[in-house]
């Protein structure tokens, strides 16, 4: 059979183009890789060089013609043994191949939905998940007062010991004990196998972490604080997050990239960027933010057990903050469930983090003016447990979020875009956000403060929400 | 203060090849293998199988039936096919995005690979990677990464897991001239030396970074000699004849086997088509690309040697070469009727 040779593509944009020159002449024998041709756009110009061998039989768009259309026949090759006569036969037949090329692009299917099918079929829904919901802690289960501190590092012991293939890596997390000390006494019971202290490399460490997790370990990558996170960012959205996808599920990266996150005290623009609102974009991943140290611990577990990559958020400040944990062999959190830190009825915050510290004591004062606070610990930002805060805002009619982020695109206006989608009509006052100053963080003590919301800015939204 | 300092290396005390003052092993690449009758044909097979799958790609991107991306691995044929022959069960392979002829090297099937080219639900990835984004978890393929130089860390990682488990098997981790001069090569390098990780770094090295060659590029064009500063040894080899290839990763790999750390193989070899699918290659003369495809062509070389040595006839290389055909024909034929995937895996695979 000759074989047709088709007018081809620069780029997946291109349509049509011109056939500047043919190089090589009817009756010509070619080989593979022969250029035979000079095509161009606008762009750029492109030598067709031939795949098959055999002999040049036919031109069929001329040098010098316009406007070719990709997919269109513009020679005839012949193979051994066959004729020129056999061509007009082909060209007949190169009608319906043009076809098929055409059919290749979804666009131009022969059955073409109407518009309004297309719009009701083109996106099918995102299917639903369900969350556990937190396990029962039972009746008269022993509480112990521990710092966030310590229940993230009996988090990843326990862990440590219940699986081999659970490792922790970073800068200093062997043998200076953390620099936040948070692996405190790993390297001991563990040995350096698999407490790793790395050079300060997080681009490169990162990508070690997912290329072992690839592989089937279970690693902790401890950021020394996320801001540094910033240079291994392209691991962890490229390589981590998004490697079971483009495997079609054969592959991912069951991993942990856990360090403090967000504003210290007075260190400055470059490390007190709080990064929710960065990972909490990329799908792919789980993103967790504890404020208590229980749920630090329960969910730490979670993370570590997760087969998904998980960003685990901590906070420099909360780690010396004291809460009770439960006392049990093996406490795991939901990861993707809010949890209601307190009932109230007229107005609901949302808060995760740090940012519950003002949360808490902004419902002290107002619950003195009154108003009485419903406080929803988000806990997690990816996936979100956005019905909780719907059912709440449901009853509450108002609702503020808090958080240190950046204000524009901040983890706050995305829960007030869901709210005012799904619970508009419920809604008494507008949604507010506080969120951090759109303004690096300053040194100086006075303007750092200023910068951070405040307990007084919780206190005016919630007044301002509830017209008080 | 400075004087001192200059001095000292300049009294060498150690004899023998090794650096006094960094005591950086110093390897000589051996000589190529001598081949036997079959494993001539073997690389043959197996790089004329590369070579047509990957025309016959370019042919499909011309015609629409891929889109994006496309980037042919034609002319570097023999470096995946060389370092695949020494390979043992469970070492594993990472590249970047010019992958077609690692997956095919690794057995991974024409049609499924063809199939993640058209973007159709048999391909590897179910149509959700493309060229570019390819895996086989059990061919020990792992990737097909997109950004220039991320494979270097995550390759280190498959060595480190490697270590982790005390198995005997390394990772070889491709990448070219270009990513070699990424930051985080130089990290995993560093990484890889201290922890002493069974890693080959395979620095395909085709002379040009997209359209930028390595002399307007790299300030040290050896490469084999980058991993100097973590004292990782490498050696140049000529990347277009596989006998050359296969003998220096036989070494390589049995250096990582011994517990020696990382080894690095610098592959000279030529792409014959542009960086990608929409570059007419206009930074090089047509003269250049001629020489190395009439010169140095590894498929010739081996056509010639089997033909010289009596092993092989014309027509029994014919006919290899149409039972190759053969086998990427039905690939792309399968891959333009394979059904595109369903729109429900919209949502699969975001997360286990």
């Amino acid at each position: 059979m000759p074989i047709d040779i088709l007018m081809p593509a620069l780029s997946p944009t291109m349509e049509e183009g011109n056939l500047a020159k043919w190089i090589k002449k009817e009756g010509d024998k070619v080989v593979p890789g022969d250029v035979i041709a000079e095509i161009e756009t606008d762009k750029a110009t492109m030598e067709v060089e031939a795949v098959d061998e055999g002999t040049l039989g036919k031109i069929l768009v001329a040098e010098g013609t316009q406007g070719v259309k990709v997919n269109t026949p513009i020679a005839v090759l012949l193979q051994e043994g066959e004729d020129a006569d056999s061509i007009s036969s082909t060209t007949t037949d190169s009608s319906p191949k043009k076809k098929e090329g055409e059919e290749s692009s979804p666009k131009q299917e022969s059955s073409e939905p109407s518009p309004q099918d297309e719009k009701a079929t083109a996106v099918p829904a995102a299917p639903r998940s369900e969350v556990a919901a937190d396990p029962d802690i039972p009746a008269g289960t022993e509480m112990v007062s521990m710092t966030v501190r310590e229940a993230l590092r009996d988090a990843m012991a326990e862990e440590m010991r219940r699986d081999p293939n659970v490792f922790v890596m970073g800068e200093e997390v062997a043998e200076y004990q953390g620099a936040y000390k948070v692996t405190q006494g790993l390297l001991q019971e563990f040995g350096p196998q698999r407490v790793v202290d790395t050079p300060i490399s997080e681009h490169g460490f990162a990508g070690v972490g997912v290329g072992a997790a690839f592989a089937g370990l279970r690693p902790i990558v401890e950021f020394m604080t996320f801001n540094f996170a910033m240079q291994a960012i392209d691991q962890i959205v490229n390589s981590a997050a998004k490697t079971l996808y483009m495997s079609g599920g054969q592959m991912g990266a069951p991993i942990v990239f856990r360090g403090p996150n967000g504003a210290a005290a007075r260190v400055a623009a470059q490390h007190s960027q709080d990064y929710a609102a960065w990972y909490g974009h990329i799908p792919g991943l789980k993103v967790v933010m504890p404020y208590t140290a229980a749920d630090a611990k329960g969910l730490l577990k979670a993370a570590i057990r997760d087969p998904n990559p998980v960003i685990f958020l901590e906070n420099e400040i909360l780690y010396g903050h004291s809460f009770d944990v439960p006392k049990l062999d093996d406490f795991v959190l939901p990861i993707g469930k809010a949890r209601i830190h307190k009932q109230g009825k007229d107005v609901t915050i949302v808060s995760w983090g740090i940012g519950m510290t003002y949360a808490v004591k902004a419902e002290a004062e107002l619950a003195k003016m009154g108003i009485d606070v419903e406080i929803i610990d988000l806990r997690t930002i990816r996936p979100m447990d956005i019905e909780t805060v719907i059912a709440s805002v449901k009853k509450t009619n108002r609702l503020v979020t808090v958080e240190e982020g950046f204000p524009q695109s901040s983890v706050g206006d995305f829960i007030a875009n869901q709210v005012s989608r799904q619970a508009f009509d419920w809604l008494d006052a507008p949604v507010i956000t506080v969120a951090g100053k759109d303004v690096p963080m300053p040194y100086a003590a006075n303007l750092e403060k200023l910068a951070l919301p405040s307990v007084a800015e919780v206190i005016e939204a919630v007044k301002a929400v509830t017209y008080r | 203060m400075a004087t001192a300092a200059r001095k000292t290396p300049a009294k060498p005390k150690s004899e023998g090849k090794s650096r006094p003052d960094s005591k950086i092993p110093v390897l000589t690449a051996p000589k190529p293998a001598e081949f036997t009758k079959d494993e001539e044909l073997t690389a043959y097979r197996e790089m004329l199988l590369i070579r047509r799958f990957e025309e016959k790609a370019g042919q499909l991107y011309g015609m629409g039936f891929i889109g994006g991306f496309c980037h042919l691995y034609i002319g570097q044929e023999a470096v995946v096919t060389g370092t695949k022959m020494v390979l043992i069960e469970g070492d594993q392979m990472i590249t970047a995005y010019r992958d077609h002829g690692h997956m095919l090297a690794m057995g991974m099937s024409p049609r499924g690979v063809m199939a993640e080219l058209t973007g159709r639900v048999s391909g590897y990835s179910r149509g959700k990677g493309g060229s570019m984004h390819m895996f086989s978890k059990e061919k020990n393929f792992y990737g097909g990464h997109g950004i220039v130089g991320a494979q270097v860390p995550l390759g280190t990682g498959l060595a480190f897991a490697n270590k982790y488990r005390g198995n005997n098997n390394v990772s070889i981790t491709y990448f070219g001239d270009g990513a070699a001069n990424q930051g985080q090569v130089y990290e995993s390098f560093n990484m890889a030396a201290l922890w002493k990780l069974p890693v080959v770094y395979v620095i395909e090295n085709n002379r040009y970074a997209m359209g930028t060659a390595v002399t307007r590029s790299s300030a040290e064009t050896n490469f084999s000699q980058r991993g100097a500063s973590f004292k990782i040894p490498g050696i140049q080899v000529d990347g277009m004849d596989v006998r050359a290839v296969k003998s220096a990763s036989e070494m390589a790999l049995e250096w990582c086997r011994s517990g020696n750390g990382p080894i690095i193989l610098e592959m000279l070899t030529y792409r014959y088509r542009g960086h990608s699918m929409s570059d007419p290659a206009k930074y090089r003369t047509k003269e250049e690309v001629q020489k190395m495809r009439s010169e140095h062509d590894p498929i010739e070389q081996i056509k010639a040697r089997l033909i010289g040595k009596k092993w092989a006839s014309e027509d029994d290389l014919k006919a290899i070469d149409k039972e190759v055909r053969e086998i990427v024909a039905d690939a792309a034929e399968f891959a333009q009727n394979d059904a595109e995937p369903d729109p429900s895996e919209l949502w699969t695979d975001v997360l286990l």
